[in-house]
């Protein structure tokens, strides 16, 4: 095909398939080793989650390398886990290497979501490291002759005190250890720790500056084929005819065309050959629309139309009783998207009865389920390599590139298929973040305290990962489709729906209704629209109760940490001074009512034209013992930046057949000269369990900003987005 | 059909063989040179993810046709290192960890760059409005605007 210049070639054939999974610390043993695995077949591995080996291996060069379940995704997981090993193995952080997911090698860990990833993997990969240092030591003790006491490791090394050394790989003969995880192994004392707690860089930035192999799309195999998707024209379009030998003259260069049912995808060497097609089928292709999305009337009077299954989530005291003095209150959050800014792309190939897949899905291991059952293969026969893409924020097309490019593969079989989904392909089709109307209601009682608290919240699914093959977006298109699987697991709808303070009686009631625009996870799930109501609602009764917002806030409080967030926000922005038209709103979480503690406030300047300009935001965070400092603000800077992006900004839009936001220009979000200064005060605290903080500050932001709003202009914004002030 | 269109990037000169002159550069760059450095965001011009310099001038290479880059100099940002060293940017961006998923990173450099070119002191005002092309969704913006302070006073030394 193309004729290359010669040094470039032997640099693309140098680097074809090596990409590097693995989190290499150290510049130069970034090559081979772990990315040449990438062609031959994966390790044969040992993948009980309750044994040591299934979770880290000593290597011959002195080296440590762990296995995650779970993915990276921007947030810096794969730093934090190397912390917590390299912390218990008393190793440089730079000897430490770290595997993503991918089936078959690393253990199941399910889906990358919930910001469990401390909790879980790193716990595990912590106490895996200090169990191994434990049985280190002992045969070190057995082999050397001496008391394990009088030993200590360092740097993949035994060592005697002022005598013999021998090391990890030598002890274990080459072999791994054979082991179970020690729950109770003894952690290194927090007064020691070297690793632990630091702000430890993300090494894979220095790659990434140089513009190295990092990411999914970076992935190259010779000679690889581009793949393109043509989406039909609405939801429920059905195809009713593709012209195949007019593509084929308007494009040449087109290899295959697949067509099952109403799933199209076209293959070309060329990359632009691929576009061109799609483009031309985009143009060329007739569907039969049947499903009319209702359009002239508010969301939110379409959705208190819609039917819902109405059903009781949390009681706690006595049953709700409407009086006179009841306060009410109801809000209103579109839909918005996850806005990746690197659409989802899947490479796979089909060949000797095996499917390979590189996905940056957040859960390989059901992906893999999913995706057998779509094609018709054992779960053995497919094999998921996990590799990083751009952030995702949530359930994006990430499963749903794989699942089209395995359709692809299995239709064209024997090379390596790359598929691209478009810009519009992911603005049009990635599952969004539910609309969703929160109504509220609560009492005062006669000191100003909350006694009641009622909340009725609509929403969509939050939760439709591909658990199983017809959640896959392709499955639903097919020849012999399959039809999504009704919503489960309700619980991202009410997440934080029940304010975290001291209340007697608490009820919320859910309403779950089918809408017009497919649903999934989104970052924080219903928690940013839940806290947005609550926390604009406790604005709205500390007003009544003739408190200021933090002082109403901390007298229903009888949570320490709580008040410490609080307490502390005020402080700091106690001395920012405020000028006309300007104000400062407060909101606050406890992110899932049990796990990070978050409060953040907003400062902002209303103009005369009604115009909002965000000047600051300041984030006060509690996530217990913190594991890397500066993943801790940089995940909670970006929290607050993306939830005012929402806030200020977001909706999708769309006509009677489709979406129509389907580029930045029709979903615009905050760009440089709209972005505030941001400040995060972190509260570390060592005894406490370690929790995930990635999606404790949206809820808050968006409140911090409407009650900002509120005190700069005296208008209380009760639907989302707020662009500007209605005059 | 092919021609050849000679185009030089990063300082070497590359004749390369296109069946349709209108491939974007984008697509040249990445597949028939193997860089990464530009990435595929939009193809739009609206995200500046496949930022480069064409003639020292920060252009989103999704949009630029093969032909029309034929005879000119390009940078992209696997350019900007000398040997190992960093260029004060790169430099900058890994000091103080402008990134989260990174794929922005790519866009940021390069536009940081092309503003420290034009004036080698940029305000605020200067930076927001010469960075205004460039999305990012994880929200590390403040993190790029200190990385492009620190890489200003840097260069200036």
């Amino acid at each position: 095909m193309e004729k290359v210049v010669s040094s470039a070639r032997r640099k693309f054939l140098k680097r074809s398939g090596s990409l590097v999974i693995g989190i290499p610390f150290l510049p130069g043993c970034l090559s081979s080793t772990e990315g040449a695995r990438t062609n031959v077949e994966p390790l044969q591995r040992d993948l009980d989650p309750t044994f040591v080996k299934a979770w880290l291996e000593i290597l011959k060069d002195g080296t440590i390398r762990i296995f995650t379940g779970k993915m990276e995704l921007g947030q810096g997981i794969s730093v934090a886990v190397a912390q917590v090993a390299a912390e218990e193995l008393n190793t440089d952080i730079n000897k430490v290497s770290v595997r993503l997911a991918e089936t078959e090698v690393t253990p199941d860990e399910g889906f990358t979501v919930g910001s469990n990833s401390i909790e879980t993997s790193a716990m595990s990969i912590r106490y895996a490291a200090a169990t191994a240092r434990e049985q280190l030591l002992q045969l070190a003790a057995k082999q050397l002759k001496v008391t394990a006491s009088d030993l200590h490791v360092k740097d993949g090394m035994v060592y005697q005190k002022g005598g013999k050394t021998i090391s990890f790989y030598m002890l274990l003969d080459g072999k791994q250890l054979d082991v179970a995880l020690n729950r109770k192994a003894k952690i290194k004392p927090k007064n020691q720790r070297q690793w632990v707690g630091k702000p430890i860089p993300r090494k894979e930035l220095e790659l990434m500056v140089r513009g190295e192999q990092v990411f999914i799309q970076d992935l190259r195999f010779e000679g690889m084929v581009h793949a393109r998707i043509v989406r039909p024209a609405s939801y429920h379009a059905t195809l009713k005819k593709v012209n195949e030998d007019a593509l084929r003259i308007a494009v040449p260069g087109i290899h295959k065309l697949v067509v099952n049912g109403s799933f199209i995808g076209l293959i070309a060497a060329d990359e632009y050959d691929a576009v061109k097609g799609q483009a031309y089928l985009k143009k060329n292709t007739q569907w039969s629309v049947k499903h009319q999305l209702r359009v002239g009337e508010s969301l939110q009077q379409q959705i208190e139309a819609l039917p819902n299954e109405q059903e009781s989530a949390i009681e706690k005291g006595n049953a709700f009783q409407p009086s006179k003095e009841t306060i009410k209150a109801t809000y209103f959050k579109p839909y918005i998207m996850h806005g990746s800014i690197g659409p989802s792309c899947a490479l796979a190939i089909f060949k000797d009865g095996k499917l390979t897949i590189w996905s940056h899905s957040q859960g390989v291991y059901p992906l893999r389920k999913a995706i057998s059952a779509l094609v018709g293969l054992t779960d053995e026969q497919v094999h998921i390599k996990g590799v990083p893409g751009a952030g995702c924020y949530g359930h994006n097309g990430a499963d749903d590139v794989a699942a089209d490019v395995a359709i692809l593969a299995m239709a064209y079989p024997g090379k390596h298929i790359r598929l691209q989904w478009s810009r519009s392909d992911e603005h049009g089709w990635e599952p969004f973040g539910s609309a969703m109307i929160m109504s509220l209601q609560a009492k005062l009682n006669s000191v100003g305290k909350i006694s009641d608290w009622y909340g009725e919240i609509w929403s969509d699914t939050h939760t439709a990962r591909p658990r199983a093959a017809s959640n896959l977006l392709a499955a639903q298109y097919l020849s012999e489709p399959l039809t999504p699987q009704p919503p489960g697991w309700k619980g991202g709808s009410y997440r934080n729906a029940a304010p975290y303070y001291h209340i007697p009686n608490v009820n919320i009631d859910i309403r779950s209704f089918k809408g017009p625009l497919r649903t999934s996870a989104l970052r924080s799930l219903g928690a940013y629209a839940n806290i947005f109501a609550l926390e604009s609602f406790m604005d709205e009764l500390a007003e009544k109760a003739g408190k200021d917002p933090v002082t109403f806030r901390i007298m229903n409080s009888t949570d320490e940490r709580s008040v410490a967030v609080l307490e502390r926000l005020r402080d700091i922005t106690s001395k920012d001074t405020l000028s006309d038209g300007e104000g400062v709103g407060y909101g606050f979480t406890r992110y899932g009512n049990g796990a990070a503690y978050c409060s953040v406030a907003a400062k902002l300047t209303v103009t005369v034209n009604g115009e909002i300009k965000l000047r600051k935001l300041w984030a006060v965070i509690d996530a217990g013992e913190v594991i890397n400092l500066d993943g801790l603000k940089n995940q909670t800077e970006g929290g607050m930046i993306q939830a005012a992006s929402w806030t200020l900004k977001e909706a999708v839009k769309y006509d009677e057949t489709h979406v129509t936001s389907l580029n930045w220009n029709s979903y615009p979000i905050l760009r440089f000269t709209e972005i505030p200064e941001v400040h995060v005060t972190v509260i570390d605290r060592p005894s406490e369990q370690p929790v995930g903080a990635g999606e404790a500050a949206q809820g808050p932001t968006a409140a911090a900003i409407a009650n900002a709003v509120y005190q700069a202009s005296g208008k209380r914004i009760r639907s989302l987005p707020i662009p500007k002030i209605p005059s | 059909m092919k021609e050849t269109i000679s185009i030089r990037v990063n300082g070497r000169q590359h004749n390369i063989q296109v069946d349709d002159a209108k491939t974007p550069l984008l697509y040249i760059l990445r597949n028939q040179l193997a860089l990464n450095g530009p990435k595929f965001g939009c193809g739009q011009g609206q995200c500046s993810a496949c930022l480069i310099l064409l003639d020292g001038q920060p252009v989103s290479s999704c949009m630029i046709p093969a032909s029309t880059a034929a005879g000119k100099e390009i940078v992209t940002i696997e350019g900007l290192a000398k040997d190992k060293n960093l260029h004060p940017v790169q430099e900058a961006f890994v000091e103080h960890q402008a990134a989260q998923c990174g794929y922005c990173l790519n866009g940021m450099v390069i536009a940081a760059v092309a503003i420290l070119s034009e004036d080698p002191d940029p305000g605020e005002e200067v930076i927001n409005q010469g960075m205004q092309r460039v999305l990012c969704r994880c929200g590390v913006h403040n993190r790029v605007k200190k990385a492009i302070d620190t890489a200003a006073k840097s260069l200036s030394r």
